[in-house]
Parts: C-alpha cells; sequence; structure tokens
C-alpha cells in the first residue's frame, strides 16, 4: 500500500513545480516580448489606420523600406559566402592562424556597433587615411550606401559562420571522403553532399544574419549621414521620427519593421513545418 | 592487377603513422590489416584510397602510380566504419551516387543506373529498403548499404575500415561469414582494417600485422597464430602464456622444467616462451614431466574449459584451455594438483628491445624466434 501513496505524494510537488516554472516563463515572455510587439503595433495604428497608411507611404518611408531591403539583399549574399568558406575552412582544415580565423569571426560579436561604425569612418571618411584617394576619384563611401552596406556586413559576419563551424565539426568529413571516392568532384561534393548537410544550420543562419542585417542601428547610424530618403535605413527613420515628436509616423515604420522580422520568423516555421518529418528522420544519428 | 606498396611512409606531427612499410597484394585476395590502435593500418588504407598521401614511397597498380591518381579516379570502393552514408538520400539514391556523378559521357543511362541499383540491392537482400532513410535502417543493413554504394561503381579494389566495429556480437558474425561468400563470388581484391585478432584470422586469406607503424609479420591466419614471427605478434595474436626461461647448459629450461635444447648455443643468457592455452598437456600422474600446478578456477564455455592454474614453479598463473572430452568434468576441480607441460613453445631472447628482437634473430645462424616441439 505504501508503494502506491508514495509516488502520488512525490508527484504533487514535482507538478507543482512545473506549473511554477511554465508560469515563469510564460509571464517573462509576456513582459518583454509580446508586449512590447504589441504596443509597437497599437501605437503605430493609435490615430487610425488612414494616418498609419499615410505615414509608411511617405516618399522618405518609402526610400528608407528599400534601402533597408536592398542593403539586406547585398548583405546577406556576401556573408553566405564568407560564412560557408569560413567555416568550411575552420571545420575541416589545420593551419596556422586558425585560432585568429575564430577570433575574427566573433570580434563583430564582442565590438561595439558604433565603434565598427567609427572604424569604416576613418578608414573611408572624408578625414580618413583612403579619404582623399576616395575623393579625388569621386567615389563616396561614407554617408552612402556603400558605407551602409560595409558596416552592415560587419556586424552580421558572425552570423552564418557560428552557426555552421558547430555543426560542420561534429559532422567531420567523412561524408565529403566518401563523396570523393565515389567519383565525385568538387562541386559535386559541395553540393550533393556538403550543403545538404549542412542546410538546416545555413537557413537559420541565414534568417539570424537577415534580421539582423535590417534591423541594425548603431553601426550603420554612425556611417548614415541621417541624408533623408537617401542615407536613411528602416532603424534611424524610426529614431528620426521619434526624435521628431512624430510618434505615429515612428511607430508606423517600427511596425513594418517588426513585420519584416516576424515574416522571417513565419519562413522558418513554415520551412520546418513543411519539412519536418524529413527533418526528424535524420536528426537522430543518421550516419 | 597485382598493388605494390613499397616504402611507404607517413609521419604525423609527432609519431610515426607508417614506417617503410612495403607490402604486394596479389589480385582477388582477401586482406586484414591487424594492429592496436595507432599502429598505421587505418593510415595505410587511407593512403590507398586516395584520402591521405605519403611522404615517400609509392603505390603502384599493373606498374602504374596509383599515388598520382585523385580519389576519385581510382576505382576504389571505400567502406568507412560509420558507413558515411549521405543521410539526405534514400538508399537506392545512395547506392546510385557514384554512378550519377560521373561525367555525361560515362554515365549510365537512368535506366540502366536504377536496374544496377535494383541488382546490388537484391544481392546485399535490401531490396524492400530501397525508399527507406539510412536512419531508420539497422547497424548491420547500413553497412550492407555502404558496402553496395562502393560495389556499385565497380572498382577495382576494395577497402574496409573496421567494418564489423560498430556491430553487435551477433550480427558481428554473421555479417563476417557473408562478407566471405561476397568476396568469393565477386573476387575483388579487399583489404580490410580490423583490430581484431578473431576477425582477421577468421576471414582473411592473409594477414598483415601492424604495430608502430611498421609491419610486423605477413602471413596465412595459420603462420600468423602457429608460428609468430616477433613477440609482439605473439602477444596480440590469441591468448598466449609468457614465461620466463633460462639458457643453461645447452638447455631452455624454465621453471626446472627442460623445454628443449638452447636454440642460440649460449649467446642468449635469458629468453622468453610463449605457450599458448591450448598447447597444454596434462601430463599422467606416474610421468614426471611437467610443472606442478593447482587449479584456481575453471570456466566450462560449451565444449572447452578454460582453467587458470597457479604455477608456484614458475611463480605466475597460467592459462590452459582443454576440451571437454579429453578429461571428465571433475578432474578440474578448483583446489585440484595436476602436473602440466607445453606441446609446443615459441622462443625469443630477452633482455633485447621487443621490435629489435625480428632484427636480432635474422643476424645470427640459428632464428631468434624459433617455434620448436617440446618433449618426447
Amino acid at each position: 500500500m505504501s508503494a502506491m501513496v508514495l509516488p502520488r505524494t512525490s508527484i504533487w510537488p514535482r507538478r507543482l513545480q512545473r506549473a511554477v516554472l511554465v508560469l515563469v516563463a510564460v509571464v517573462f515572455m509576456l513582459v518583454f516580448l509580446l508586449l512590447p510587439l504589441a504596443v509597437v503595433f497599437t501605437e503605430a495604428l493609435a490615430e487610425g489606420v488612414r494616418t498609419f497608411f499615410a505615414a509608411i507611404t511617405q516618399s522618405e518611408a518609402q526610400s528608407s523600406i528599400r534601402l533597408t531591403l536592398l542593403v539586406a539583399a547585398m548583405v546577406v549574399p556576401m556573408n553566405l559566402m564568407f560564412g560557408v568558406a569560413a567555416a568550411w575552412a575552420m571545420a575541416r582544415f589545420e593551419f596556422r592562424g586558425k585560432a585568429l580565423l575564430g577570433a575574427l569571426i566573433d570580434l563583430p560579436f564582442s565590438v561595439s556597433p558604433v565603434i565598427a561604425g567609427l572604424i569604416y569612418v576613418l578608414l573611408f571618411g572624408a578625414q580618413g587615411w583612403f579619404g582623399p584617394w576616395l575623393d579625388a576619384h569621386g567615389i563616396r563611401i561614407i554617408f552612402a550606401v556603400p558605407g551602409l552596406v560595409l558596416a552592415s556586413i560587419f556586424i552580421t559576419l558572425p552570423f552564418v559562420a557560428r552557426e555552421l563551424i558547430p555543426l560542420m565539426q561534429a559532422q567531420g568529413s567523412e561524408d565529403e571522403e566518401a563523396a570523393r571516392v565515389l567519383g565525385a568532384n568538387g562541386w559535386q561534393m559541395f553540393f550533393r553532399v556538403t550543403l545538404p548537410n549542412i542546410r538546416w544550420a545555413l537557413l537559420y543562419g541565414v534568417l539570424l544574419c537577415n534580421a539582423r542585417a535590417m534591423g541594425e542601428f548603431g553601426a550603420v547610424s554612425v556611417v548614415s549621414g541621417h541624408i533623408r530618403g537617401l542615407t536613411t535605413t528602416m532603424p534611424l527613420e524610426v529614431e528620426m521620427r521619434y526624435n521628431e515628436y512624430d510618434y505615429v509616423g515612428a511607430f508606423a515604420v517600427a511596425s513594418l519593421l517588426a513585420l519584416l522580422g516576424l515574416l522571417t520568423l513565419a519562413i522558418k516555421t513554415l520551412l520546418e513545418w513543411r519539412y519536418g518529418a524529413e527533418l526528424a528522420a535524420h536528426a537522430p544519428g543518421g550516419r | 592487377m597485382t598493388l605494390e606498396l613499397s616504402h611507404l611512409t607517413r609521419r604525423f606531427t609527432d609519431y610515426p603513422a607508417l614506417d617503410d612499410v612495403s607490402l604486394e597484394i596479389p589480385p582477388g585476395e582477401f586482406l586484414a590489416l591487424l594492429g592496436p590502435s595507432g599502429s598505421g593500418k587505418t593510415t595505410l588504407l587511407r593512403i590507398l584510397a586516395g584520402l591521405d598521401y605519403p611522404e615517400s614511397g609509392s603505390v603502384r597498380r599493373e606498374g602504374r602510380d596509383l599515388l598520382a591518381l585523385d580519389a576519385r579516379r581510382r576505382k576504389v570502393g571505400l567502406v568507412f566504419q560509420h558507413y558515411a552514408l549521405f543521410r539526405h538520400l534514400t538508399v537506392a539514391d545512395n547506392v546510385a551516387f557514384g554512378l550519377r556523378v560521373r561525367p555525361w559521357r560515362t554515365r549510365p543511362k537512368r535506366a540502366d543506373i536504377a536496374a544496377r541499383v535494383e541488382r546490388l540491392l537484391q544481392r546485399v537482400q535490401l531490396q524492400d529498403m530501397a525508399k527507406r532513410y539510412p536512419a531508420q535502417l539497422s547497424g548491420g543493413q547500413r553497412q550492407r548499404v555502404a558496402l553496395a554504394r562502393a560495389l556499385a561503381v565497380e572498382p577495382d579494389l576494395l577497402l574496409l575500415d573496421e567494418p564489423f566495429g560498430a556491430l553487435d556480437a551477433q550480427v558481428r558474425v554473421s555479417l563476417r561469414r557473408w562478407l566471405r561468400e561476397l568476396h568469393d563470388e565477386f573476387g575483388l581484391t579487399t583489404v580490410f582494417v580490423t583490430h581484431d585478432q578473431e576477425e582477421a584470422l577468421e576471414l582473411a586469406d592473409r594477414v598483415v600485422v601492424m604495430n608502430r607503424g611498421r609491419i610486423e609479420q605477413v602471413g596465412t591466419p595459420e603462420a600468423i597464430y602457429r608460428d609468430p614471427a616477433t613477440p609482439f605478434v605473439c602477444e596480440f595474436v590469441g591468448k598466449v602464456n609468457r614465461i620466463a626461461a633460462r639458457c643453461e647448459g645447452g638447455k631452455l629450461v624454465a621453471g626446472g622444467l627442460v623445454l628443449g635444447a638452447d636454440p642460440w648455443d649460449g649467446r642468449h643468457d635469458m629468453a622468453i616462451v610463449y605457450v599458448r592455452p591450448e598447447q597444454f598437456i596434462v601430463a599422467a600422474p606416474d610421468d614426471g614431466e611437467g610443472w606442478c600446478v593447482r587449479v584456481r578456477h575453471a570456466f566450462r564455455a560449451g565444449g572447452t574449459v578454460h582453467l587458470t592454474l597457479d604455477a608456484a614453479a614458475l611463480g605466475m598463473v597460467l592459462e590452459m584451455d582443454v576440451f571437454g572430452e579429453e578429461r571428465s568434468r571433475d578432474t578440474w576441480q578448483p583446489g585440484a594438483c595436476l602436473r602440466v607441460r607445453p606441446r609446443h613453445v615459441t622462443v625469443f631472447p630477452d633482455g633485447i628491445h621487443p621490435a629489435a628482437a625480428q632484427a636480432c634473430g635474422s643476424g645470427i645462424v640459428a632464428p631468434a624466434a624459433r617455434p620448436m616441439p617440446v618433449g618426447p
């Protein structure tokens, strides 16, 4: 009898523990994640849908959206290629300076974005190292789109590589060696074996990289020069409107930026759902 | 299609993985590379596959330099220890991989590829699994897929890295026999790496015993077991009792028992005698020849009895195997006293570095390592 009673008395505190933990997590998420997001949307729509649409169809808002998408469209493919190459080098080869490469990949995480922006100003600005030369050849980097792209590349550089390195290290190179012995050339090996093996991590890396490229503020703010309609990305546009007491306008652009982020999340979830069965079939000990 | 490996040397940063290895592999042979981990056997296999390169030495196939060929042009089939199946491809796609990546000029037609995959899957008894993914298969099934994938490209040489290492004991034995039959049917030159001496002795035509990047001995399983060339081979292959002996007055003596004549005519004072557990004779009670031993434990395993014996004369514990029919069960009661002597011993001079024992033996008239019959 006591054996039957015992688990019952011990289960209740455990259930209680679980309930408390879940409650804490949910409340935390609500207060710090969902609530601010909800505020963004309610503030954006505070003066009605018409004002909202007026705010986001303004030409400055439109150009900031275009610029943000343009920067992301240039930054993400570059860091995709760099990330795969760097991860390959880190996971597959032993070479001098490997630790240095690893540290360099992490550098953008450890350096403040504002400093990253300043470095570019010091290099390419009018008074910078390459400033006079660039000026003489009529090339503008700082306070122009190239500067925004450079700063964004710097900031988002680690995302793809950091996502891939641990996975590729864990997977080892046996699959690739098998492909080679079976007669595959370098490209066939990469596209038929390496890429399928890393595709999920790569997708996560790309999505994170994209989200950060669209949302980056600090570094971009330094190199942008805040030229309305020319060099303001969406985060900068939000800040400028807020400083001008245009709260609805600020929140309207902010809500669009948040929507882009939510869209990214939705794509990820959709892909996971779409390929979930396949993913599950491969995850445990597929080697 | 003879493979000639000559003077292969490969160094890793801190130790030599291969140290001047030469070997000839005739066509159709089933060859085992046997050795402990770090002995260089896997490095040798990877060099044959084109995944690693030696610092010096050559590999020739019918007189042509194999090392000059890239891995993908060698016509070699390789089965990895953990199979390295492509997890995003079905079993059939895995097997077809080597055919699909060929340049279009030499690529078989779609239907031909499908037919060949079908045939191979039938041959490895996996025709019902064609649509499955590797994660949905058991270890033994994955191993067979890896084998079918390697065979699909019709290699001239099949390489297997610890082919049974990741399988449980029962599957291992049945797959072993099956692989041997498959080899006999295809007649393909096959080299496999193993650290399991039982596997090597059971499967291979010839066994290459490796240690610290060097070949210790090459020979048939019978020769490796009966006439080990070095102390290392003796101790690594099969169980063995290691007994210290002395050379006194032209005789080899251990624990008061004369084992035979001194094989070196007084050149060495000390010797090591190896006796395998099944190479003991139990002397009749009235026969004085033998060590007096006391039974410590008797383990019966099927038809064989494994005995551990306290041998006071030698100051050590001996292991002996006897086959059930030889004596009745109660002879082996713990505490029972017996007289045993070796039927066959292998002798090496002592006080020499093990690696040098063989070299020393070849330099003098009487072989240093000599299996010799004992007693009358």
